[in-house]
């Protein structure tokens, strides 16, 4: 009985359960908008760079391009104006032969720039969970 | 001790290196397996992925009201697909007086599933060979065996921004057990020899990167005629320090051992990963 009351008072107590009545704003809003987005893309590029273990797989990507193209769909993929206009990821992916590790760094990587901009940690957890289904569609092509 | 040596040769290519993300290695279960504090989930210790490696160990402490228990051990995972652990418990009788040790030594296998990534959930099979070292009290109230195997199956999936944004994480295991108390009482007994199917499960609420707050049911069964035994359940929280260190503090519930009856207290363990 006691233990059921502590358990009640956490997760109540935490505020996490009661309802707030504003409305959330857009995950697009949330990362910043186009200039939000720009920098974490930048960001997330100085990471891959400075990552020896998975750096390798960019050597003969066209680095711009690859840029603008991620920018287009973290912008679309967050509820923002734009229309992704690159490959699909099982394309843009197959013969790359990325591993579970290769993902899980980007995923680390995705997560330290969040942290470094100040993004809301719920917000980082609605990206992710856009992010995550296309693991199948990138990992082991 | 050989089968990881081999498990290491054979994947000479693997580096002691740390990329999943915080928090997906779970903690050490006081009986040495990834898990929480007292359920084995399907999640590979340490922060290893794959090609990789890393070894943990872990210190734990459960003081209820008439006894103590003290685990520590060491584990190593590999490719987050395998896992290898020992650990040594030592069940202080505080009111009886006397104590009871065993010696768990645990394998778990990563069958399908990615914790964060996939639809479908993590599962993994496990085995814990369970050896007491003490077994003049056990059979002296009627348990069997000195040792036993327990063999579970396990699934666990994390939901990303399930609950106010906060990230969830359930977890259930069906484990085939004869142990009595998870072995601290020995295994089978007088008049029952079999395996005995046990549910057991964990839900928990990763608050940030590195907090998680979550609860436990273990489901025991009872087949000492001496004394009930019961389930145990517990409320945690868990401190993902950083992917090296991580504290987990709990309130449990153990209920009746031994005759002694609603033993609750605390728990606190320490855990370190390479
Ligand atoms: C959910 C995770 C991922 C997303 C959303 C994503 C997104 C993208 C996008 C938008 C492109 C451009 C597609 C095009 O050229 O039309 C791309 C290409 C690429 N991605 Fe990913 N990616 C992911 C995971 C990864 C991972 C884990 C790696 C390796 C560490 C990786 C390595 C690459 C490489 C090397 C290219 C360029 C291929 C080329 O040069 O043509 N990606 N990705």
């Amino acid at each position: 009985m006691k233990l059921w009351k502590l358990m009640v008072l956490l997760f109540c107590g935490s505020g996490l359960l009661a309802c707030s009545s504003q409305p959330t704003p857009s995950l697009y809003q949330q990362l910043g908008g186009e200039s939000g987005i720009a920098a974490i893309t930048d960001g997330l590029l100085h990471q891959i760079e400075h990552d020896p273990l998975i750096v390798n797989h960019f050597r003969d990507t066209d680095i711009p391009r690859f840029r603008d193209l991620l920018a287009e769909q973290l912008c679309e993929l967050s509820g923002g104006p734009c229309v992704y206009s690159g490959a699909t990821m099982e394309e843009s992916h197959t013969g790359l032969n990325l591993t579970t590790r290769d993902f899980d760094r980007l995923v680390n990587h995705l997560i330290t720039v969040m942290q470094q901009r100040d993004i809301p940690y719920s917000a980082q957890n609605r990206l992710l969970a856009l992010l995550a289904p296309m693991y199948s569609e990138v990992v082991e092509r | 001790m050989k089968f990881l040596l081999l498990l290491l040769l054979f994947s000479s290519s693997a580096v002691l290196a740390n990329s999943r993300v915080i928090g997906t290695g779970g903690v050490t279960s006081i009986e040495g397996s990834a898990g929480g504090g007292i359920v084995p989930w399907a999640v590979i210790n340490g922060y290893h992925s794959t090609d990789e490696w890393s070894a943990n160990s872990f210190i734990s402490r459960v003081s209820v009201d008439d006894f103590t228990l003290n685990s520590a051990g060491v584990g190593v995972g590999l490719n987050n697909r395998w896992e290898l652990s020992y650990a040594r418990q030592q069940f202080k009788l505080d009111t009886i007086g006397g104590q009871l040790r065993q010696d768990i030594v645990g394998v778990k296998y990563r069958l399908t599933g990615e914790l964060l990534y996939t639809a479908m959930p993590q599962i993994s099979i496990g085995a814990q060979y369970k050896r007491h070292l003490d077994f003049d009290l056990p059979a002296a109230v009627g348990a069997r065996s000195r040792d036993g195997v327990d063999l579970y199956l396990a699934a666990s999936k994390v939901w990303l921004d399930a609950i106010a944004g906060r990230n969830l994480l359930l977890n259930a295991t069906v484990r085939a057990t004869k142990a009595n108390q998870t072995g601290l009482l020995g295994f089978g007994s007088d008049d029952s020899n079999g395996y005995k199917l046990m549910f057991e499960s964990s839900a928990a609420l990763l608050l940030t990167h590195h907090l998680a707050v979550g609860v436990e049911f273990k489901q025991k069964p009872n087949q000492l005629a001496f004394a009930d035994e019961q389930h145990w359940r517990d409320i945690f929280v868990a401190w993902f320090i950083n992917r090296n260190l991580s504290v987990t503090a709990a309130y449990t519930d153990l209920g009746s051992i031994a005759g002694l009856s609603s033993q609750q207290g605390w728990y606190l363990s320490l855990e370190g990963s390479w």
